[in-house]
């Protein structure tokens, strides 16, 4: 299968008045292929986000470029859907809304913006709040309206920047499991950003595990894990022997 | 991808987040008071309605005025009492000369104040939006923040002759200065992950300026406007004291040459009164312009 997406000797420079340089990210290669699940998990400070961004087109690379499809990316597109880890929603517009946004600038008409909007905000179980504004919905609800928003506009590319980092233990898991469904009926390639081992694990197909200052690519992990993934999965002997690779990896990266 | 393909849910696939949505939504939009112990219970229920609020502001009123009247009908302060100030304001509104004076201030103080956003809003999205604009316009702004608008009344009256212009011209130009940095500032602090999240979505800079910026600077603007009508109050009252035929602040400096203690009193009370109905009203504007706020 050819690749999605391509990094090709991404590199990022930050100037910091008073002090050298610093590569956020150095010399950063990476295939993703077409429908693929990657997660990326790396400590802080190893240019996880800043690989992200770039890939959304929200930080331009101080040397090197990424690809998608073939095309390189110059900026941000809605065929590149970005979830934040702040969630990001409209404080002033409905989850209808929020989710219709992207449409409205597709130029929808808007009994198919309302269509497509309602579909989506059932698909993460939000229809009763369609009307409701975020500021009344939980954090594991305001992500779910994120994701619907972002999935709405048919995007190629879902990229997630830590997007269950704020929630608690419990809604991160059930997001995770709402992820994997949408993910397996919607076959998106996504790239998802973590400082979360099990959830690296969990999600991928495959793990990039990072390692910090400079910012780079340490390893791969491929994930042999059976889909749909379960409960019983999670607590396999195999996920837990992955699960102890990874973790070694990201945290003694000088032993493996 | 095509929509129509997947319009039909999957039951198995969101069973168990359809079940952890009543339990979030129950505590996500029903929340308990923080303070719900017995103890405070009455005290709470009273403050709680709407009406009950009401109803301890307009006791703590009468009181004030009871206080006022045992004060001064006693002789104990030169003041004029409560009934003498009332039977002055029954006369001034019999002969209209209370109506007349409200009248005027109120059309110069709208005007200015109108103007004046009318004007800073525009100002104060272009300095937060575009940098040249910014570095063009900060200094002047910043400026004449600095020299109160009743010092431009001298100048004002100089050069623009002792009709409504120069009052209304001093009232534009202090709800302006309040209004524009307020705007500017709400440009500036707009959350730049929401402008990320509608560039991502395809969002180009027009629409993100029109669905974005303007929307999450409403509170800002708000403020401004907000502060802008006090100045602007502040400024016509004493616009109206140093150079005026007519309105509230003319009818008090008149007041002092008679040693007429009611009618300043008149006036005072309904400087008063004005200006909280405007900020009642911008309020219930602001209230319903920025309602999707998250308020402590």
């Amino acid at each position: 299968m050819t690749a999605k997406i391509s990094f090709r000797n991404v590199t990022k420079t930050y100037a910091v008045a008073g002090q050298a340089p610093f590569n956020a990210i150095e010399d950063f290669n990476l295939d993703v292929a077409d429908g693929e699940f990657v997660t990326v998990v790396g400590p802080s400070g190893c240019g996880k986000s800043t690989a992200l961004n770039v890939a959304a087109g929200l930080v331009r690379p101080s040397s090197g470029g990424i690809t998608v499809d073939g095309a390189r990316v110059e900026g941000p597109g809605p065929e590149r859907g970005v979830i934040f880890q702040q969630y990001a929603l409209f404080p002033w517009l409905t989850v209808r809304q929020n989710v219709e946004f992207g449409l409205r600038i597709a130029g929808h008409r808007r009994d198919e913006r309302r269509r497509i909007a309602d579909h989506f905000i059932d698909l993460v179980g939000l229809t009763d709040f369609a009307g409701a504004l975020p500021k009344t919905l939980s954090g594991g609800m305001k992500q779910r309206c994120a994701i619907a928003r972002a999935y709405a506009v048919n995007p190629k590319i879902l990229l997630m920047d830590e997007p269950f980092g704020a929630l608690d233990a419990l809604t991160r898991v059930q997001l995770q499991d709402q992820l994997l469904a949408m993910w397996s009926r919607e076959r998106r390639t996504v790239v998802f950003i973590t400082h979360d081992v099990d959830e690296a694990v969990y999600l991928a197909n495959r793990v990039v595990v990072m390692a910090a200052r400079p910012g780079r690519l340490h390893r791969v992990v491929d994930v042999d894990l059976p889909f749909p993934r379960t409960e019983d999965i999670r607590l396999s002997a195999a996920f837990a022997a992955l699960r102890n690779e990874v973790w070694r990896s990201v945290y003694h990266p000088a032993l493996n | 991808m095509t929509l129509a393909a997947s319009d039909r849910p999957d039951p198995a696939a969101f069973r168990r987040p359809r079940l952890t949505r009543s339990a979030e939504g129950k505590t996500a939009l029903a929340p308990a008071p923080l303070e719900d112990t017995a103890g405070n219970a009455a005290q709470r229920s009273l403050l709680d309605r709407r009406a009950g609020r009401l109803a301890i502001n307009v006791l703590a009123v009468v009181a004030g005025i009871l206080i006022w009247g045992l004060f001064t009908t006693e002789g104990m302060v030169g003041l004029p009492t409560p009934l003498e100030v009332g039977r002055q304001a029954v006369v001034q509104a019999k002969n209209g000369l209370l109506w007349s004076d409200a009248a005027a201030s109120l059309a110069r103080v709208s005007s200015g104040f109108l103007l004046g956003i009318a004007v800073a809003i525009p100002i104060g999205f272009l300095m937060g939006w575009y940098r040249l604009a910014r570095a063009v316009i900060e200094p002047y702004v910043q400026f004449f923040r600095t020299i109160p608008p009743l010092a431009i009344i001298p100048l004002a009256i100089v050069t623009l002759g002792i009709e409504e212009t120069p009052k209304i011209f001093v009232i534009f130009l202090s709800s302006f200065l309040s209004s524009v940095v307020a705007t500017y500032q709400g440009v500036v602090n707009v959350d730049k992950t929401l402008i990320n999240a509608a560039r991502v979505l395809g969002a180009g800079d027009f629409t993100i300026f029109r669905r974005v910026v303007v929307p999450a600077s409403l509170p800002y603007i708000m403020v401004g406007v907000r502060i802008g009508l006090g100045s602007s109050w502040a400024t016509v009252v004493a616009a109206e004291l140093i150079a005026a035929q007519s309105g509230l602040g003319f009818r008090m400096q008149q007041a002092q040459l008679y040693y007429d203690l009611p009618t300043i009193f008149v006036s005072l009370i309904s400087i008063g009164v004005l200006g909280l109905l405007m900020d009642r009203v911008v309020l219930a504007i602001d209230g319903f312009l920025t309602a999707w706020q998250e308020k402590l």
